[in-house]
């Protein structure tokens, strides 16, 4: 055993295996569009790099201070709009403020709004904080619809952000410039969160998250703690917002709706709460899913409730959490061993899984398509809905699917346990 | 004055209704601390389960067999959803409502569908029960307010007069000591959870007629539910009673007078701007009070929260 407290060196700033993911980050950013340079796909990068900005402000709030919002959709609204109408201003009376810093006044909006609501609702965490919030942001959700100054009513604010003056001769009319302003801006983003996370008050949130009574005890107001971390996580959400109304131009209710804010929890959660890059995980594959399952099924929302549930009572630590499980097996050498056991118990699991999918949409299609529409397609094939056959084939492949998976079980159970113990150790 | 008697009924049917709602939402959050994000979906759940039932067997039916189903399937959630969740901690188990919510309305349109149900007040309740001053007041609303009124004079009963009340105000304050005097707690908490969405469920049948039965109706009236009983003060029947007939009251009389703040702000004295155009405060000036009745009780509620964090009613920390 060694007593760390007395070997406390001097960790230094920045190592190696500290800024290696970053780098690692920033050079995939940089290269990504060579390797997708089709329009739509940059289009679905720029729309994950404004998420992943979100859901890491999102996870400041509830991985980090442990505060569940209904409604930080708020912060990346208003950000949004008021970038918007500094675009317009730009326009209207020729300003001499570039595109690219735009995004900083989103933030300091974002903040700013933060600050009032924070001033209340950080009084308390947990039920409370997250009844305020819900409230909040049916306030102003339904305030967007009235005050029509600000919010533009039904059909929003919308500006053009080629108006500003050039930076460095570029005048963002392409897709590919405003890709890498925004991926600029997420790293910067990403790079000060993960800091804020290092800092004192960060390092508090985290305490205070776990255990406000002892927080106090030390000192410290739980609730300035949780404040500076809502004010924080306002303003990163409002650099959020910039970014999407520099990409789209357009700022409507919708985006700081309860819908909104519901999606980014869904997205955060599902990434993983417990770890700094859970929230980007989920950006991505949540983005992912999106645009590749929405095309394919009318039902996808169905399929993505049953999935966080499901993420809710069995992996509470999210994709990243799954993830972090297995490096006590890497660590010991010893993932080998899992390989064969995950492989007879999830091909038979994601075959169950597809055989359900496939009877759920032949359901739907029986219940909703027009009449006289008997013919759909699903996996490539073409057959009539209303006959018996298909949706046997489905059951009975699901059913198969899971009883294999079920009898596999247990020797993934032992196999994980064997994974996870150290040689020579109490076995 | 006839007017305001119309308002007043007509409150009165929306205050009992939330009421319904939030008192099942009330007593599982002081049993549970856990507050049911899914409690509107349980209530949109009754009148979509009340359609189906009134296509084959008729209303009244309908009434009595969806409460039930819904219960049941509220008891199956509490029993092997909410209750793996639980030791999570509480945030999850917020998480895990919420979840729930979004895929109880997903699976309504699975079967159901995205449109409205074509779900209707029966026939024999299509009269007007009297008029005031020529405002026919329906004998529907008579109904739904005897029916609710009847349900809490039953639970009240219940819950003060006999035994099972007892046990379960015991285990709203002491659940360990209930436990330790051989009492089955875990049951308790089941079917609290049960008869409170049964009790949700119950609103959404007799709701669904008069507010239409589509796969939004959760949302429209989960949040005003959520705020009904923080104004009330969380955890308290009768300050959820007061919330929920305020509310009603209050949303009713704010659509029914047309109150101008243009009026409001010349009587404190501020001189309206000529050109209204170039003022960014030309939406404060039109606004009406039909236009923000529906978020008053979230104004309401961050003021309460501000002045008295409590809630009206509360009296313990959340």
């Amino acid at each position: 055993m060694t007593d760390t407290t007395l070997h406390s060196s001097q960790p230094r700033l920045i190592t190696l295996g500290g800024a290696l993911p970053w780098l690692i980050g920033s050079l995939f950013l940089l290269v990504m569009p060579q390797v997708f340079t089709s329009n739509s796909a940059i289009t679905i990068m720029n729309q994950m790099a404004i998420t992943i900005v979100f859901a890491l402000s999102y996870n400041m709030l509830l991985g980090q201070g442990g505060m569940l919002s209904f409604g930080h959709a708020v912060y990346m609204g208003m950000g949004g709009f008021m970038c918007v109408h500094f675009m317009n201003y730009i326009e209207d009376y020729s300003l001499p403020i570039p595109l690219p810093v735009l995004p900083i006044f989103g933030g300091l909006f974002g903040m700013g709004v933060a600050m009032i609501i924070g001033s209340f609702s950080t009084r308390k965490a947990g039920t409370i904080f997250a009844m305020i919030s819900l409230g909040v942001g049916e306030l102003i959700a339904a305030c967007s619809v009235i005050i029509v100054a600000f919010f533009g009513g039904e059909e929003g604010v919308s500006g053009d952000r080629t108006m500003g003056p050039p930076v460095f001769g570029i005048e963002f009319l392409h897709q590919i410039e405003v890709y890498y302003l925004t991926a600029f801006w997420l790293v910067l983003s990403a790079l000060l969160m993960y800091l804020f996370s290092r800092t004192p008050v960060g390092r508090m949130a985290n305490a205070v998250r776990d255990n406000p009574e002892r927080a106090e005890f030390l000192g410290y107001s739980s609730r300035w703690v949780r404040f500076f971390s809502f004010v924080a996580a306002g303003f990163f959400a409002g650099i959020a917002g910039g970014l999407f109304a520099i990409n789209y131009e357009i700022v409507t209710e919708e985006n700081l709706n309860l819908v909104q804010s519901g999606s980014i929890l869904l997205i955060t959660f599902l990434g993983g709460v417990g770890f700094f890059f859970g929230p980007i995980l989920g950006a991505i594959v949540f983005t992912l899913l999106q645009s590749v399952l929405s095309l394919q099924t009318e039902i996808w929302q169905l399929y993505l409730g049953l999935l966080f549930v499901a993420t809710v009572m069995f992996f509470p630590g999210g994709l990243a959490g799954v993830i972090m499980m297995h490096t006590l097996p890497f660590r010991l050498g010893k993932a080998r061993l899992l390989l064969r056991p995950y492989v007879k118990t999830l091909l038979p699991a994601l075959i169950g899984l597809l055989g359900t999918a496939g009877g759920m949409e032949i359901l739907y299609h029986l219940r909703h398509a027009a009449l006289g529409e008997n013919e759909m397609s699903l996996y490539w094939i073409s057959f009539d809905s209303h006959s018996v056959l298909p949706i046997a084939i489905c059951l009975l492949t699901a059913a198969g699917g899971f009883w294999l998976a079920k009898r596999n079980a247990p020797e993934l159970a032992d196999a994980w346990h064997e994974a996870n113990t150290p040689n020579g150790g109490v076995a | 004055m006839e007017l305001i008697l119309v308002n007043l009924i007509d409150g009165l049917v929306t205050g009992l209704l939330l009421f319904m709602l939030s008192a099942g939402l009330t007593l599982i959050f002081s049993m549970m601390g856990v507050l049911n994000f899914a409690h509107a979906s349980f209530y949109m759940l009754g009148a979509y389960f009340a359609y189906q039932i009134s296509l084959f067997l008729g209303f009244w039916m309908g009434l009595l067999i969806a409460p039930v189903i819904v219960g049941l399937l509220g008891a199956l959630v509490e029993r092997y959803g909410l209750r793996r969740v639980h030791q999570y901690g509480h945030v999850p188990e917020l998480i895990f409502t919420f979840g729930l919510a979004l895929l109880i309305e997903e699976l309504v349109q699975f079967i159901w569908g995205k449109d409205q149900m074509p779900y209707t007040v029966p026939e024999i309740l299509q009269f007007s029960a009297f008029s005031i001053a020529g405002n026919a007041i329906p004998a529907y609303k008579v109904f739904m307010i005897f029916i609710s009124v009847g349900i809490f004079i039953g639970l009240l009963f219940v819950l003060t007069r006999t035994r099972v009340g007892m046990v379960i105000q015991a285990a709203l304050s002491y659940p360990r000591t209930v436990e330790a005097l051989g009492h089955n707690v875990p049951l308790v908490f089941m079917g609290v959870f049960g008869v409170g969405t049964a009790l949700a469920g119950v609103a959404g049948v007799i709701a669904g007629p008069v507010l239409s039965t589509f796969p939004g109706m959760a949302v429209v009236l989960g949040s005003i539910v959520f705020v009904t009983i923080v104004i009330g003060g969380l955890g308290s029947l009768s300050g959820a009673l007061v919330a929920s007939l305020l509310i009603g009251w209050i949303t009713t009389f704010a659509k029914a007078y047309t109150l101008r703040m243009e009026d409001f702000l010349s009587w404190i004295g501020f001189h309206k701007p000529v050109d209204m155009s170039e003022s960014l405060l030309r939406d404060v000036w039109t606004l009406t009070s039909p236009q923000v009745a529906d978020i008053l009780p979230y104004l309401l509620m961050v003021l309460i929260l501000v002045f008295r964090p409590y809630g009206l009613f509360g009296k313990r920390d959340a």
